[in-house]
């Protein structure tokens, strides 16, 4: 009998107690960011988009090695002797054509491991999100833009030929 | 749902897409009117080969797949993966590692607990404080956002190191939000913990005899919830936590039986103070030091096997790796926490009324990416 | 309503029609005009609920639809539910599927004809009001019950049983609440309990005697079940096992489940307001001030306070099991309620 008005004392505690601290929050500043028109500054080492700066990139390989679900697809070749020698921005010299330099943002974990050893740093990941697509395959990154010579070269020669 | 008529027994699907945010899990609930005569859990729904992957993947290279694990608490599973290479390769981590693990570790059993404390409330109905932890949560994943650059899944621990320091003036920040988010606690306990209508839920039900919680291997929060001090960071140290004082909370039955969804429950909150007790204390032993200066260049463990097992948010979590020298492990396993947990709901069930099986599931804080794998 | 026959009465040829169909006509039109504000009411409530859950969970709600915080984010909600696809299972009972929101939305509805909203603002006074009230709001049990069975779904009829159970099971506490309003005053009449309160906050019902106080109480926890609000939310609970009658329900029909609860929860706000609160008289005593603020706004501003703490007790609080609800309604609010209109009587004859 006592346990009886003990429960209900205690439950009508219990409700004013909890509604009490409701009431407080109806005060407290709300914390919605209201995203289109408000946007986050993104910190500086944000995990997003990656990005290539590829005239500084050495064709090493390094990332696509350290790259856990193999999201990117090198193909480089060797520069000919004959040709110009020309270095990065911070002055090591580029010996390999880039000639297919994709990543497929859809395969990306945003680890960052393929960041980490590239040599001229290079390869960077940037704070920018918003970047949806309509169709998977505009989800692959296409950053080389050297076009392989030893693919050319037999076309050079028949047209000389001829 | 379906739902088929044989005899007494009525065979219900709570299938897997859940109202609830536990993952996809599918309980089989064979109902004698409204008592559950069984509930049979079906899982594999979230398998994705983990232990097969990790086959043929570097070792740095695997530390991405143990944060997708259990989701909410990745800092937790990449410090046990780090652990166990770094006792096969016998490496040491200077101070200022430790003391960082420690404090990352922690606020992300913070951060996991305040998960499992909104979630549980939502399944029970109150809708509030499951946003109000999500507020205190965001606080603590802007943190990691600022150290890392990852908000989820991080890839901070890394063997022999971590993959950044903190930047300067971060250690002032954590202890900001501590000062913050001590008496928050406090409010959900006043809207959740100690509400009459909730303690009704959920005391009273669920109930797990310390014995059975053993026999069945369970670990955690959940064997704490039914008195059994076990604590992989008291019992069997790693990264110095012997030099840390901290409690052990323990279910003591104040509202019903011991071993109840409310001790449960309640054993997560506790837990959630002694981590801020740690987290200051970490702060303070903090040394300044290099990071990264016990990485390896290449990850090249010897031949042989281990074991090692650390406190994860959910219960011990353990790790096996036999290498064979090479540079990918050779076999790793997990010994999940939920895992075990989930083989003993059907004992725990059995009797409990059909809205009691949401109360019991969520007071067990499962999540699927770490039963599955 | 007065203001609406002496409308009519400016219209040529009025006075031409026989006695009944003029007393059709204006009974007619105060009832489309209380349904059109009643609309336009239970719009406002549901803008009203996301706000105040959304300020108690800290964050903004509506901000966007219609400019200032969103203001006309429940048209849009009913708009587009207006333009989806009205569809019919094919294995349901087609006429009882079809007719069950508009039992239930009727059964809301149908109560505001005796609710006093001013001086001469309603649209009928019956010398039976209250009963009347009580009675028409047990018709949507049957709109549930038919929700529940004609959806053809073993969960449908599962929560549907259980709401019925629940609306059932709480009716007599509330209805015994309200006696000891009636006991006092004398009559069954709301305008008769409006008038019984004139003259200031010292006269309202709630006010008078202790008893009153506990059993307005009652009335609120009870009305809380007739309404399916949480606490008493099992039969719209989501992350229970059973989904609830209004599952299979989509479009303008869910719209009318949905209208039906906010019209509802106005209903029982109004019946406190005029039982307790005085109604449409005046807050300050009568010595102080004369009424300065029209009947009808202020019982307006009398309701949305009682609607205000509804959707606060659902915000704050978790949810009942279906065996406690019963407990709390025939083990706790039956007794109390009792011994309430038994103090209420005694008080009455003896002082």
């Amino acid at each position: 009998m006592l346990t009886y008005f003990k429960n209900l004392g205690l439950g009508v505690v219990t409700v004013l107690n909890s509604m009490r601290v409701a009431w407080r929050h109806l005060f407290t500043p709300s914390v919605t960011l209201q995203y289109p028109t408000v946007k986050w500054k993104m910190p500086e080492r944000s995990r997003m988009r990656l990005f290539n700066k590829i005239d500084d990139c050495i064709g090493c390989s390094a990332c696509a090695r350290a790259c856990p679900t193999k999201c990117i697809t090198i193909q480089s070749e060797k520069r000919g002797k004959d040709e110009p020698e020309i270095y990065a921005s911070d002055g090591t010299v580029i010996k390999l054509r880039t000639v297919v330099y994709d990543i497929d943002m859809t395969l990306c974990c945003y680890c960052a491991l393929c960041t980490f050893p590239c040599p001229t740093k290079c390869l960077v990941m940037t704070g920018e999100y918003e970047y949806a697509v309509y169709d998977k395959n505009d989800h692959i990154y296409h950053f080389a833009k050297d076009k392989p010579m030893t693919v050319k070269a037999p076309k050079e020669q028949s047209t000389e030929k001829a | 749902m379906e739902a088929d008529y044989s005899g007494d027994i009525m065979t219900i699907n709570m299938g897997p897409q859940h109202p609830s945010t536990h993952g996809v899990l599918r309980l089989e609930l064979k109902t004698d009117g409204e008592i559950v005569a069984e509930a049979i859990p079906h899982i594999g729904y979230l398998h994705r080969c983990f232990e097969k992957h990790v086959e043929n993947v570097d070792y740095p290279g695997v530390i991405p797949y143990t944060d997708r694990m259990d989701y909410c608490a990745a800092m937790n599973m990449e410090l046990g993966y780090v652990l166990t290479v770094e006792k096969l390769m016998g490496i040491r981590v200077n101070n200022r590692v430790r003391c960082i693990r420690i404090i990352m570790a922690e606020l992300d059993r913070i951060a996991s607990h305040l998960i499992a404390a909104g979630t549980y409330g939502n399944d029970i109905g109150s809708f509030t404080p499951f946003l109000w932890c999500f507020r205190d949560r965001e606080t603590i994943l802007d943190l990691f956002e600022e150290t890392c650059g990852a908000r989820l899944l991080y890839n901070y621990n890394w063997i022999g190191g971590l993959m950044f320091d903190f930047k300067p003036g971060f250690e002032k920040k954590v202890v900001e939000f501590i000062d913050y988010f001590e008496p928050q606690v406090d409010n959900l306990n006043r809207i959740l913990s100690d509400n009459f209508i909730f303690v009704k839920r959920t005391a009273t039900v669920g109930i797990m005899s310390p014995q059975l919680a053993i026999n069945y291997g369970v670990t955690g929060p959940n064997l704490r919830g039914s008195g059994v001090k076990f604590d992989v960071r008291k019992d069997e140290p790693y990264l110095g936590y012997q030099d840390i004082d901290f409690e052990v909370a323990v279910g003591k039955g104040e509202h019903g039986p011991i071993g109840s969804c409310w001790d449960r429950y309640m054993v997560r909150i506790r837990e959630v103070k002694e981590s801020c007790k740690i987290i200051r204390q970490a702060v303070a032993q903090l040394t300044p030091g290099d990071v990264q200066e016990s990485i390896p260049k290449r990850v090249k463990p010897p031949a042989g096997e281990v074991y090692m097992r650390t406190e994860c948010p959910r219960g011990e979590l353990g790790y096996y790796i036999v290498s064979d020298g090479g540079l990918k492990p050779y076999r790793l396993k997990v010994k999940s926490p939920c895992f075990t947990v989930m083989s003993v709901f059907q004992e725990v069930s059995r009797g409990s009324m059909i809205a009691d099986v949401v109360a019991i599931l969520g007071s067990f804080d499962i999540v699927l990416g770490e039963i599955d794998r | 309503m007065e203001s609406i026959a002496q409308l009519l009465r400016l219209m040529p040829k009025y006075d031409t029609l026989p006695g009944l169909t003029q007393a059709i006509i204006s009974v007619l039109l105060s009832c489309i005009v209380i349904f059109a504000l009643l609309a336009l009411a239970v719009l406002f409530l549901v803008w009203m609920e996301r706000k105040v859950s959304a300020h108690i969970q800290d964050r903004l709600g509506p901000m966007y639809v219609g400019g200032w915080h969103g203001w006309a984010q429940t048209l849009a909600d009913a708009l587009k539910l207006l333009l989806k696809e009205d569809i019919v299972p094919a294995a349901t009972d087609k006429l009882l599927f079809k007719m069950a929101p508009f039992i239930v939305f009727l059964g809301a509805f149908a109560a505001f004809v005796v609710v006093p909203f001013g001086a001469s603002s309603f649209v009928t006074d019956l010398n039976i009001g209250v009963l009347y009230i009580v009675a028409v709001g047990s018709l949507s049990v049957i709109g549930i019950i038919m929700a529940g069975w004609a959806s053809n779904n073993k969960y449908s009829l599962y929560g549907g049983m259980r709401a019925a159970a629940q609306i059932i099971s709480y009716e007599i506490p509330s209805a015994i609440a309200i006696m000891t309003v009636i006991i006092p005053v004398g009559s069954l009449s709301m305008v008769d309990i409006v008038n019984a309160q004139k003259g200031g906050f010292q006269h309202w019902f709630l006010f008078r005697n202790p008893f009153i106080f506990l059993a307005f109480i009652v009335y609120f926890v009870a009305s809380l079940a007739e309404v399916n609000r949480t606490p008493f939310d099992i039969p719209e609970a989501e992350s229970e096992l059973v989904a609830g009658y209004h599952t299979e329900y989509s479009g303008m029909r869910f719209a009318f489940f949905f209208l039906a609860e906010y019209a509802n929860m106005f209903l029982v706000a109004s019946v406190a307001t005029t039982l307790f609160l005085g109604g449409w008289t005046q807050v300050l005593p009568s010595s102080i001030a004369h009424q300065f603020i029209p009947g009808p706004i202020l019982f307006f501003l009398k309701a949305l306070l009682l609607i205000f703490i509804q959707m606060w007790l659902r915000w704050s609080l978790p949810r009942l099991r279906v065996d406690q609800l019963m407990y709390l309604s025939w083990k706790v609010l039956l007794p109390i309620s009792l011994v309430l209109v038994l103090g209420v009587g005694l008080l009455t004859v003896y002082w």
